[in-house]
C-alpha cells in the first residue's frame, strides 16, 4: 500500500474529529446568532476535507470535478433561488 | 431477398427481448411503452375536445373533467415526452453515434424499462381506480390535504418513472464520456449527442427535487403533519418552487432532445455542414443551464416576492438567447442549401417555425404584467402545446422518420409521410392558434364550460384536433406497413453523414463489426454527397 | 456494473474504473439534489421560525448526535484504508477493514434508533400527540422534529442500504482479488463517504442550533 497516502489518510480524520470537538466545543459558549453559522462553517470544511482527500477530489480527474461541480451549482440554484423569494417579501 | 443478420433476428424468442441488454432491443421496448401512453394521453384529449365543443356540454361532470385533463397532462408529460427522445432515439442511437458496442452499463439500461413500466403502472392504477383531479401540477394544500382522489398512487408512479429517467441520464452520461471512438473528440460529436448529454444533465440533478416534492406532498397526505399546508405552519409557495424547479426543466427535457434531432435532419437535407457547430453545441448546455434560473415566472401571482418575479423575469428573457442561437443557425444553414423536401425535413421545418412561435409567446409570458393579464388561461396551454407538440412531438415524429429506416430497415412510402407531416402542421394549428385568441380573450384554463361567446375558436380548435389525431394516425399505419412491405432501405438511404449510417440497417448486434475511427468533423456534406441524393 | 459480463461494451478495465467512478459521481450528484429539496425546505422553515427552531434544537441529545458523528467520520477512515488494500490486491485486509467500518455503521444505526425512542417517549413524534415546551412554539417545533425525523430517517436507510452494500463486498472477497473488486470497493467507498458528508451537515442543523 501507498504508506504516504495512507499517513495522510490518518491525518485527515485527526483533523475531522479535532473540529468535531471544536464544534461541539463552541456550542457550549454563547456566540448568540453568530453560533450556527460558525457550526455550519466548519461543516463545509469538514465535507471539503472528506471530498478532497477520501473520495479522492484531490486526483483532479476533470469528468469527476466536473459532476462534483455540476451538483454544487445546481444545488445552489435551487437554494438561492427559492430563498432570494423567501427574503424580500413584503 | 437473403436475410443478413442483424438485432432483430440474432434471437427471437420472448424471453430474448425481456432479458435483452442491447440498447437498440430497449429502445424498441420503450418505443412500443410510450407509444401505448401516448394513446393514453391522446384519448384523455379527444375526451376534452369534444366536452368543448359546446358551451355547457354534457359528455362528461365536472369532476371527470377536473380527472381527464390530469391524466392527459400526467401521461403526456412524464409517461410519453419526457421519455420519448432520449429512451427511444437517444437509446438506439448514442451508442450508435458513438461508435460503441453498447452503453456503459447495459443492465442498468434494461433495468431502466423496468422501472418505467412499474411506474407506468402506477399511474395506469391510479387512472383506473378513480383518477386523480389535482391538474398535473399537484398545488399543495389541495393534493397534500383536500383532494380525496388517488394522488399518493400517482405521485408514486410518477417518481419511480423519474428513477427510470435518472438511471437512463447517468447512462447517457458515462457513455459519452468513456465510449468513444478512438478519434472521435468532443468537437466532433454529432450535436444530437450534445444535446442528449445536456438533458442527461437535467435528469440527472432535476428530477429528484420533484421526486421530493411528491413524496413531502405523500408524507403530508398520509401522517397529516407536513411543510405546505399553512394550517400546520408550512407555505404553500415552498411546493411551487420545488416543483418549479424541476418541472421547468422538464420543457427543456422535451425540447433539447428535438432540437438534438432538427440539428442531425437539417443539414443532411439541405447538403450543407451546420452553420456554427460549436454554438449550436454549447447553446444546449446553455439552455440547460440557463433552464434551472427561470422557474420562478410560473409563480408571479402567486404571492411569490416582487424583486425576485424581477429577477426570475429577466432570466427568462436570457434563455431566449441559446434558443435563438439555434434557430439562427438552422436557418443559416438552409442558406443557399440544396433542400429535399423529404418527410423528416418536413417535420425538421414544422418545429423551427411552430417552436419559435412558442419561444416567442414564451417571452410575452415572461413579461410579469402581461402575464398577470393572461395567467391560468389558454394563451399559457397554446404556448406550452406550441413548444411541446408543435417542437417536441414534431422533433420526435421527424427523427423517427429519419431513422426509421435504420431502425428497421424499411422505407417507408414517402407520399404517405410527406401527407402526415402536412396533417400534423395543418392539424396543429388549427387547434392551438385559435387557444392563444381564447386565452388573450379571458377564458380560463381547466373548466368544461364556457360563455357561449368562446364557442366559434373552441369549434375550430376542435376541427384541428380531428385533424391531428389523423395526422398521428397515419404514420402509425404505414410505419407498420412498413416494416411487412416496405422496401429495403439499405445501409444509408438519405447519403447522411454519421457514424451509425456506415453499418447495415438494421445494424448488426454488436453495432459494428470493426470498431469505427473517426478522422474528420460530423456533417461533411458536400458536392459529392449532393449529388447523390 | 460487473466485469465479467460477456456483453459488457468496455475493451479495457482502466477504461472500465473510469466509467463506474463518473457513474458514481452521476449518482451522487443526483443524491445531492435528493437531500438539497429537504436541506431547501430546513433552510426555508428556519427563516421562517428562527425562534422555534433554537427551542427544538434543545430537545435533541448533543452527546449521541456527537458520539454518531465520531464514529461516522472514523468509519470513513477504515472505508479510505480499505479502499486502500483493494488496490493493493490484499482483498483480505480489505474485508477486515470493510468489517470495521460496517460496524461502525450498525452502531451508529443502534444509537440512532435509541434517540429515535427518547424522542418519540417524550412526545416528539409529530402529529396528534405532539407535546413541546414552551407551547406557545410548539407549531415550529413540530416542523422541526418533522424535518428531523425525516431527514435522519432518509438518511438512516442509506446507512442500511451502505451496510448492505459492504457485506455483499465482504462476501465478495473471499474470491480473492477478481478483476474488478478494487473498482468495486472505490466505487462503494465514494457512496460511504457521501452518506458521511450528508451527516457532517445534519449534526449541526439538528443539534447545535443556537442563538437568539
Amino acid at each position: 500500500m501507498d504508506e504516504h497516502r495512507v499517513r495522510t489518510l490518518y491525518r485527515v480524520a485527526a483533523a475531522l474529529l479535532a473540529l468535531l470537538a471544536l464544534t461541539v466545543g463552541l456550542s457550549y459558549l454563547d456566540l448568540g446568532s453568530a453560533g450556527f453559522a460558525i457550526a455550519l462553517a466548519v461543516a463545509a470544511v469538514k465535507a471539503m476535507l472528506v471530498g478532497w482527500f477520501f473520495m479522492e477530489l484531490e486526483e483532479g480527474v476533470p469528468a469527476v470535478w466536473f459532476m462534483a461541480g455540476a451538483a454544487l451549482v445546481w444545488l445552489g440554484l435551487l437554494v438561492s433561488g427559492t430563498l432570494a423569494d423567501l427574503f424580500t417579501r413584503l | 431477398m437473403e436475410k443478413t443478420e442483424n438485432y432483430l433476428n440474432d434471437e427471437v424468442t420472448v424471453s430474448s427481448w425481456l432479458l435483452t441488454t442491447d440498447h437498440k432491443r430497449i429502445a424498441l421496448l420503450y418505443l412500443m411503452s410510450v407509444t401505448f401512453f401516448f394513446l393514453v394521453g391522446a384519448f384523455a384529449a379527444l375526451l376534452m375536445r369534444l366536452e368543448l365543443l359546446v358551451p355547457n356540454g354534457g359528455l362528461v361532470q365536472a369532476e371527470t373533467y377536473n380527472k381527464l385533463f390530469t391524466m392527459h397532462g400526467v401521461t403526456m408529460v412524464f409517461f410519453f415526452l419526457i421519455p420519448s427522445i432520449p429512451a427511444v432515439l437517444g437509446n438506439f442511437l448514442i451508442p450508435m453515434m458513438v461508435g460503441a458496442k453498447d452503453m456503459a452499463f447495459p443492465r442498468l439500461n434494461l433495468a431502466s424499462w423496468y422501472v418505467f413500466m412499474a411506474g407506468g403502472l402506477f399511474g395506469l392504477a391510479s387512472m383506473i381506480l378513480g383518477g386523480v383531479d389535482t391538474g398535473w401540477t399537484f398545488y399543495a394544500p389541495y393534493s397534500s390535504v383536500y383532494s380525496n382522489t388517488h394522488v399518493i398512487t400517482m405521485a408514486v408512479g410518477i417518481i419511480i418513472a423519474g428513477f427510470s429517467s435518472i438511471m437512463t441520464g447517468l447512462n447517457f452520461i458515462v457513455t459519452i464520456h468513456r465510449l468513444r471512438a478512438p478519434g472521435l473528440t468532443w468537437m466532433r460529436l454529432p450535436l444530437f449527442v450534445w444535446s442528449l448529454y445536456a438533458t442527461s444533465i437535467i435528469f440527472i440533478l432535476g428530477t429528484p427535487v420533484l421526486a421530493m416534492a411528491l413524496v413531502l406532498i405523500a408524507l403530508e397526505r398520509v401522517f397529516g403533519f407536513g411543510v405546505f399546508d399553512p394550517a400546520l405552519g408550512g407555505d404553500p409557495l415552498l411546493f411551487q418552487h420545488l416543483f418549479w424547479f424541476y418541472s421547468h426543466p422538464a420543457v427543456y427535457i422535451m425540447i433539447l432532445p428535438s432540437m438534438g434531432v432538427v440539428s442531425e435532419i437539417v443539414p443532411c437535407f439541405a447538403r450543407k455542414r451546420i452553420f456554427g457547430y460549436a454554438f449550436v453545441a454549447a447553446s444546449s448546455l446553455a439552455i440547460a443551464l440557463i433552464g434551472f434560473l427561470v422557474w420562478g415566472h410560473h409563480m408571479f401571482v402567486s404571492g411569490q416576492s416582487l424583486y425576485a418575479g424581477m429577477a426570475f423575469s429577466l432570466l427568462s428573457y436570457m434563455v431566449a438567447i441559446p434558443s435563438a442561437v439555434k434557430v439562427f443557425n438552422w436557418t443559416a444553414t438552409l442558406h443557399k442549401g440544396r433542400i429535399y423536401l423529404r418527410t423528416p425535413m418536413l417535420y425538421a421545418l414544422g418545429f423551427i417555425g411552430l417552436f419559435t412561435i412558442g419561444g416567442l409567446t414564451g417571452l410575452v409570458l415572461a413579461a410579469m404584467g402581461l402575464d398577470a393579464h393572461v395567467h391560468d388561461t389558454y394563451f399559457i396551454i397554446a404556448h406550452f402545446h406550441y413548444i411541446m407538440v408543435g417542437g417536441a412531438l414534431m422533433g420526435y415524429l421527424g427523427g423517427m422518420h429519419f431513422w426509421w429506416p435504420k431502425i428497421t430497415g424499411k422505407l417507408y412510402p414517402e407520399f404517405w409521410g410527406r401527407i402526415s407531416a402536412g396533417l400534423v402542421f395543418l392539424g396543429f394549428n388549427l387547434t392551438f392558434f385559435p387557444q392563444f385568441l381564447l386565452g388573450y380573450l379571458g377564458m380560463p384554463r381547466r373548466y368544461y364550460h364556457y360563455p357561449p361567446e368562446f364557442q366559434t375558436l373552441n369549434v375550430l380548435s376542435t376541427a384541428g384536433a380531428s385533424i391531428l389525431g389523423v395526422g398521428y394516425l397515419v404514420p402509425l399505419l404505414y410505419l407498420l406497413w412498413s416494416l411487412k412491405w416496405g422496401a429495403d432501405a439499405g445501409p444509408n438511404p438519405w447519403r447522411a453523414t454519421g457514424l451509425e449510417w456506415t453499418t447495415s440497417s438494421p445494424p448488426p448486434k454488436e453495432n459494428y463489426r470493426v470498431t469505427p475511427e473517426v478522422d474528420e468533423e460530423p456533417y461533411a456534406y458536400d458536392a459529392e454527397t449532393e449529388a447523390a441524393l | 456494473m460487473s466485469a465479467e459480463a460477456a456483453d459488457s461494451p468496455f475493451t479495457d478495465p482502466v477504461q472500465q474504473r473510469e466509467a463506474a467512478r463518473i457513474g458514481m459521481w452521476a449518482f451522487l450528484g443526483t443524491e445531492v439534489m435528493f437531500f438539497g429539496a429537504l436541506f431547501l425546505t430546513y433552510f426555508y422553515d428556519r427563516h421562517l421560525y428562527p425562534d422555534g427552531w433554537v427551542a427544538a434544537s434543545k430537545h435533541t441529545d448533543l452527546l449521541l448526535g456527537s458520539l454518531n458523528t465520531g464514529l461516522l467520520l472514523v468509519s470513513s477512515l477504515t472505508m479510505a484504508l480499505a479502499v486502500e488494500a483493494a488496490k493493493a490486491r490484499r482483498p483480505d485486509a480489505a474485508a477486515k477493514r470493510l468489517l470495521a467500518t460496517m460496524g461502525m455503521g450498525a452502531v451508529f444505526l443502534v444509537f440512532k434508533g435509541l434517540e429515535y425512542a427518547e424522542h418519540i417517549r417524550d412526545g416528539l413524534w409529530p402529529g396528534e400527540s405532539f407535546h413541546f415546551e414552551p407551547a406557545s412554539l410548539s407549531r415550529p417545533g413540530e416542523l422541526f422534529y418533522y424535518l428531523y425525523f425525516t431527514m435522519t430517517g432518509l438518511h438512516a436507510l442509506h446507512m442500511l442500504a451502505g451496510v448492505v452494500w459492504l457485506s455483499a463486498l465482504v462476501i465478495a472477497s473471499r474470491r480473492g482479488a477478481a478483476r474488478g473488486f478494487d473498482t468495486h470497493v472505490e466505487v462503494a467507498g465514494l457512496y460511504w463517504h457521501f452518506i458521511d458528508v450528508v451527516w457532517i451537515f445534519l449534526f449541526p442543523m439538528f443539534y447545535l442550533v443556537r442563538g437568539h
